[in-house]
């Protein structure tokens, strides 16, 4: 209950200080919307020459790509970890966010959280939306549910491989150029799955389960019956992905010893 | 001349500090450059040529694309708007050298150490298990050597120019980051130019940013044939030049207003 609270009393000081920078507001969510487009752009680019891609259409690849969006604004909107090892580890934050009464792993999130990251989701919907009903897609009632649940599968999921990562800040001293790397390798879980040689099919799958964030749960929508199991397979990736990487960051945490600065 | 040498060979040494993360690095680059190419074959669904490239020339494309940016990537932008927020630049200006001329050396001793620990390396990785297509000729290999030293040149120069209008902004966040997906988008990293439509490909001919890419990608794939190389190392040679009077221009009047709030 406490951790509620504390979470509320964090969003609504959050709001304060990004309502008063308004300006900083429109510029980011611009450029957040920019990288969006350079990836639609590509897509469009690419389907200007071909039709299927696997038997995929352009525009259930399209729809891929905006059901990705909205789980990966979720991510991005709590889990702001790409710059933990500079600001906590090097810069010796980690020492105070310890001395806080809350878990380490939660405060840090409070601390860095970005709501405006949500809006990322929206070009994500309208993605969809133009998308499935071109496709003329029918969706039922319980469909807004299931996508609720995989959408924080899909977050859970990224945000269980981003902690990891983090955590090997407690581990290794040296700076890591993983983090950049681990984003652009995300971006392959939104194409079909079947198009890859299947040791990077089971590395998406099982290793670094992208895959669970784009392809599998969009198929249950676009009614590809194949990767039904996949698709409800999601909730529990994310659970285990989640559960593993904060037992790895408490791991971590424990082995800590600050920089002596 | 050799406070700049000297300064290349300080950042490389810098860099091989912490040359383990660019083990990690090689793989997580193959893995990227391996997913490329199933999508790529997956585009290309059994076509033997899209505009003018076959699927092999389309991988190698793309790999090396990946690897000339490991060496003409820098963040001299980023660096330099840093410094002026934190009021480091005034003392940088009262050193005895140019405050450019070091930031671009820098960015230079950086790319080469990538040169030599991220792209030989990862290219030979990834030419074990994939079917890059290498040219024969030492002649393109020569003006590929060439075309990569432009693309250098000219993607430090933007940074450089970006930098230098953080003088009169102070922050440009967003700005900096525009210019990042710009480049992304027609540089011709993430895919040939060629692919555009034609009034996109006919805007972007007049834009720096092929320059980055596109040009040496297509010589080293061999896309680009006789009377082409030279054309496009002559517009890389171009926009070397052309790229430094703005630079020049901006630097001389935002050294005289310069305001350093605090340090």
């Amino acid at each position: 209950m406490f951790y509620v609270s504390v979470f509320f009393q964090y969003m609504a000081q959050y709001m304060k200080t990004k309502l008063q920078y308004r300006t900083d507001l429109l510029i980011e969510w611009l450029s957040d919307l920019m990288a969006q487009a350079v990836n639609l752009v590509f897509l469009l680019v690419v389907f200007g020459h071909t039709t299927l891609l696997h038997g995929w259409s352009r525009d259930e690849i399209l729809f891929i790509y905006g059901f990705f969006l909205v789980p990966y604004a979720v991510f991005g909107a709590f889990f702001n970890l790409w710059d933990f090892n500079e600001r906590y580890i090097v810069q010796g934050e980690m020492d105070r966010v310890l001395t806080r009464p809350l878990n380490s792993l939660f405060q840090i999130v409070l601390e860095r959280m970005e709501l405006e990251s949500l809006l990322g989701a929206v070009p994500g919907l309208i993605i969809m939306l133009y998308a499935g009903s071109r496709l003329s897609l029918s969706f039922h009632w319980y469909d807004v549910f299931v996508f609720i649940l995989l959408v924080i599968g899909g977050a859970l999921i990224y945000a269980g491989i981003f902690i990891s990562l983090a955590t090997i800040s407690f581990f290794a001293d040296a700076r890591t150029s993983i983090m950049p790397m681990m984003y652009n390798i995300s971006s392959y879980g939104r194409y079909p799955i079947d198009i890859y040689h299947r040791v990077i099919r089971y590395i998406l799958t099982w290793v670094l389960p992208f895959a669970f964030v784009g392809v599998y749960p969009a198929a249950y929508f676009l009614d590809k019956k194949e990767w039904y199991s996949y698709a409800f397979f999601t909730p529990v990736v994310g659970m285990v992905c989640f559960t593993v990487s904060v037992m790895l960051w408490n791991a971590g945490v424990r082995r800590y010893r600050g920089t002596g600065s | 001349m050799d406070k700049y040498m000297e300064m290349v060979r300080i950042r490389f040494l810098m860099m091989l500090a912490y040359r383990t993360n660019y083990y990690t690095g090689i793989l997580i680059y193959a893995i990227n450059i391996a997913a490329y190419y199933f999508l790529w074959s997956a585009i290309y669904g059994g076509k033997s040529s899209m505009q003018g490239m076959s699927l092999g020339q389309m991988t190698t494309y793309v790999a090396i694309s990946w690897l000339a940016r490991a060496f003409y990537f820098n963040n001299l932008d980023r660096e330099i708007a840093m410094e002026i927020r934190d009021g480091k630049v005034a003392v940088e200006l009262i050193r005895p050298y140019s405050y450019l001329g070091m930031k671009a050396v820098q960015g230079l001793g950086e790319g080469l150490f990538r040169l030599f620990f991220l792209s030989l390396p990862g290219l030979f990785f990834v030419s074990l298990f994939l079917p890059l297509q290498f040219p024969g000729h030492a002649k393109t290999w020569l003006s590929f050597g060439l075309s990569l030293l432009f693309s250098f040149i000219i993607f430090s120069e933007l940074n450089l120019l970006a930098g230098v209008v953080t003088f009169f902004t102070f922050r440009n966040e967003g700005l900096l980051r525009a210019k990042r997906f710009i480049i992304d988008l027609f540089s011709g990293l993430i895919l040939p130019l060629s692919f555009y439509p034609d009034w996109a490909q006919q805007l972007m001919a007049y834009m720096p940013f092929q320059a980055i890419s596109y040009i040496p990608s297509m010589i080293i794939t061999e896309s680009f044939q006789g009377a082409a190389v030279s054309d496009g190392l002559f517009t890389q040679a171009a926009w070397c030049v052309l790229l430094w009077f703005p630079i020049a221009l901006l630097w001389r009047v935002a050294k005289k207003r310069l305001v350093v709030q605090g340090g």
